[in-house]
């Protein structure tokens, strides 16, 4: 834990605690290098990256692929096609069970992530004062990460609470993260609290100091929670799969189960086309496609902030 | 509490009313804090500590028409699968465990090799694109994840295809009951190897300079001083981690294991976890599997205590202290 704690003050200083200390260069009581000990660890990292690779990228040329080309593969993946055509996102795009499972996704992430953010915040904030009551609350919150409740119990009160087969079954049983609370919590308490003081001097509720202070300085940390969440919302497929019962309110995770992992036969009359269909497997992939693409758009801009909102869960937690 | 209380006039006041109206009035003080976080309070009271309750229905005879309130108590009677030997649950409780040992043996030292060897490398860029990468994975569902690998080592997969394609033998790795325990721990490697990198390389930035340069100024050679330092250093995370890790250990992925339930069947397949679900759920058991998923807690929690304990005898401190 102390190596931890360590780490992070250093992350504080440096702003980027990924970087190490100092860009390296090899110390001169380092002696040089093994070149073969050198090659077996390149090689070793260059198999463990092509291997994250190969499955997007194969995914990939499938879903672009023609009639022709996977019928030239046995009807298998193909790594390569010479004819990329977009026929099979035409097709699940323009209508039915996957583009209203894409709304429907892109519906609950965003509602979800927003609540969930205001929520996590303000429940952070809170305790993050000494103020009435946030002691015992912060017992709860602890005893939340400590204890988890079973399926049948969740599934019961979602059920009493007459959630079931209601998108909202999909977002309030997980809007609060007892886990991030503590995180944003230990980021708030970082914050200057001489800021807050002058602020109070000056006449600013609680809440302007949220909005005007806190918030504004805690991006960072906001970004980290907000991505987590949003992922978890758009890959819910748990609680789905539980708590949806009607076809049609099917977010992206079951249509996935259904047509891409259960392989289920993708009909004209369920997409908007129905004169000609691309074949099943272009299809299937498409669909895994859009399902990825939306985390691909969001990583390289959230990335930045992984390390440090992950450390500091790590030496609250 | 009276230090919290500004002025001497509000104190006396407030002294005189006695411990009730003081809290009253530390609540009025503070009315727009609490208020900004009732709503998250709420949503964990609701979510997190009814079910917690909800966990009665263990001791009950629950039938959905009748709802908590109505339904009989029955003693231990949901817990009978626990001494009358029931083979379903036998068998989901013998392969929770040795998934739950692969799991812990193989898959979860993998990210302290894969930090050691990104540490290693010296160009601070290319370490940065490979970490990127091997991220990734951990942000994709398991649905997503497990449609991947089907399509990389279905029957049909690219792994097949290829095999077919230069007159090498096929190998079927999906639905073969022999190999499905395989087929999980290297998803799990695949999509969480990277993302557990993070706080060991964290922990690796960390490490005192001027030990290597003792070390080194001692005639210790690179694996010399992996062992003596670099390991030792890490000693503390790990074993944090890994209590950490115990107290899940019996949620061997639920997910991912009742996606790929089909083709397998149930007897290679079924965990606490999907036992709980097909029994419960599906088979309108209720009472019984919520008993099954309350003695998985409790199991869970008495391992990290456990573990706890143990790493208080190798002098490490664990999760909490003593």
């Amino acid at each position: 834990m102390t190596t931890l704690e360590a780490a992070e003050h250093e992350a504080e200083a440096k702003g980027t605690p990924q970087s190490t200390v100092k860009t390296r260069k090899r110390p001169v009581w380092m002696e040089r290098p093994n070149p073969l000990v050198q090659v077996v660890k390149a090689i070793a990292l260059f198999i463990s990256v092509i291997l994250v690779i190969i499955p997007f990228w194969s995914v990939l040329a499938t879903s672009l692929a023609d009639q022709k080309t996977i019928n030239k593969s046995a009807g298998g993946m193909v790594m390569w096609t010479s004819s990329p055509s977009l026929n099979a996102y035409k097709a699940i795009l323009s209508g039915g069970v996957v583009t209203r499972a894409m709304i429907i996704s892109i519906g609950i992430t965003v509602v979800g992530t927003l609540l969930s953010l205001a929520t996590t915040a303000g429940l952070a904030y809170w305790l993050s004062r000494k103020s009435f009551g946030s002691k015992p609350m912060l017992l709860l919150l602890l005893g939340a990460v400590l204890f988890t409740p079973g399926l049948i119990p969740s599934y019961l009160v979602v059920k009493e609470f007459n959630l079931l087969d209601s998108w909202w079954s999909l977002i309030l049983p997980v809007m609060v993260n007892a886990f991030n609370v503590i995180v944003m919590r230990a980021f708030f308490q970082e914050l200057p609290q001489e800021l807050f003081e002058s602020a109070e001097i000056d006449g600013a509720s609680s809440f302007t100091i949220l909005t005007r202070i806190v918030l504004p300085l805690s991006k960072a940390v906001l970004a980290v929670i907000g991505l987590f969440y949003a992922v978890a919302y758009w890959n819910a497929f748990f609680n789905a799969l539980l708590y949806i019962q009607t076809t049609d309110k099917w977010p992206m995770a079951l249509v996935l189960r259904t047509f891409v992992v259960n392989q289920t036969t993708i009909g004209g009359d369920q997409v908007g086309m129905s004169e000609v269909m691309p074949p099943q497997l272009p299809l299937q992939m498409a669909i895994l496609v859009v399902a990825i693409v939306p985390i691909l758009i969001v990583y390289p801009f959230l990335q930045r902030h992984f390390a440090k909102g992950v450390m500091i869960g790590a030496v609250k937690g | 509490m009276r230090e919290a209380i500004s002025t001497g006039d509000v104190e006396d006041a407030a002294l005189q009313r006695g411990r009730f109206s003081r809290t009253m009035r530390r609540l009025s003080r503070d009315k727009l804090l609490v208020g900004i976080g009732l709503p998250g309070a709420i949503v964990i009271i609701l979510f997190h500590y009814l079910p917690l309750l909800g966990n009665v229905i263990a001791f009950q005879d629950y039938q959905p028409y009748l709802g908590i309130t109505e339904a009989p108590f029955v003693g231990l009677t949901n817990f009978s699968f626990l001494w009358d030997g029931n083979p379903a649950f036998l068998n989901a409780l013998v392969n929770t465990l040795i998934l739950t040992v692969i799991q812990t043996v193989l898959v979860f030292p993998v990210p302290l090799f894969l930090a050691l060897l990104l540490n290693s490398l010296a160009g601070e860029k290319l370490k940065r694109l490979l970490q990127s990468i091997l991220y990734l994975p951990h942000f994709l569902s398991w649905v997503i994840v497990v449609a991947l690998f089907q399509q990389m080592l279905g029957n049909a997969g690219m792994l097949n295809t290829f095999l077919i394609n230069h007159g090498l033998p096929q190998i079927h790795i999906i639905g073969v009951p022999d190999l499905f325990k395989g087929l999980l721990t290297t998803q799990a490697i695949w999509k969480d190897a990277g993302w557990g990198t993070i706080i060991f390389l964290a922990a690796l930035s960390q490490v005192d300079q001027q030990l290597y340069e003792a070390a080194a100024v001692d005639g210790a050679g690179p694996w010399r001083r992996l062992w003596h330092i670099t390991l030792p250093s890490l000693k503390g995370l790990f074993i944090l981690l890994l209590i950490l890790r115990l107290g899940n250990s019996l949620s061997v992925g639920f997910e991912q294991i009742i996606l790929q339930q089909g083709p397998v069947g149930l007897e290679a397949s079924e965990v606490l976890d999907t036992w709980v679900y097909n029994n419960g759920i599906i088979g309108g058991n209720w009472g019984m599997s919520a008993a099954a998923g309350l003695v998985k807690s409790v199991i869970g929690i008495l391992l990290v205590i456990g573990a706890n304990k143990l790493a208080h005898v190798f002098g490490e401190r664990g999760v909490y202290e003593k």
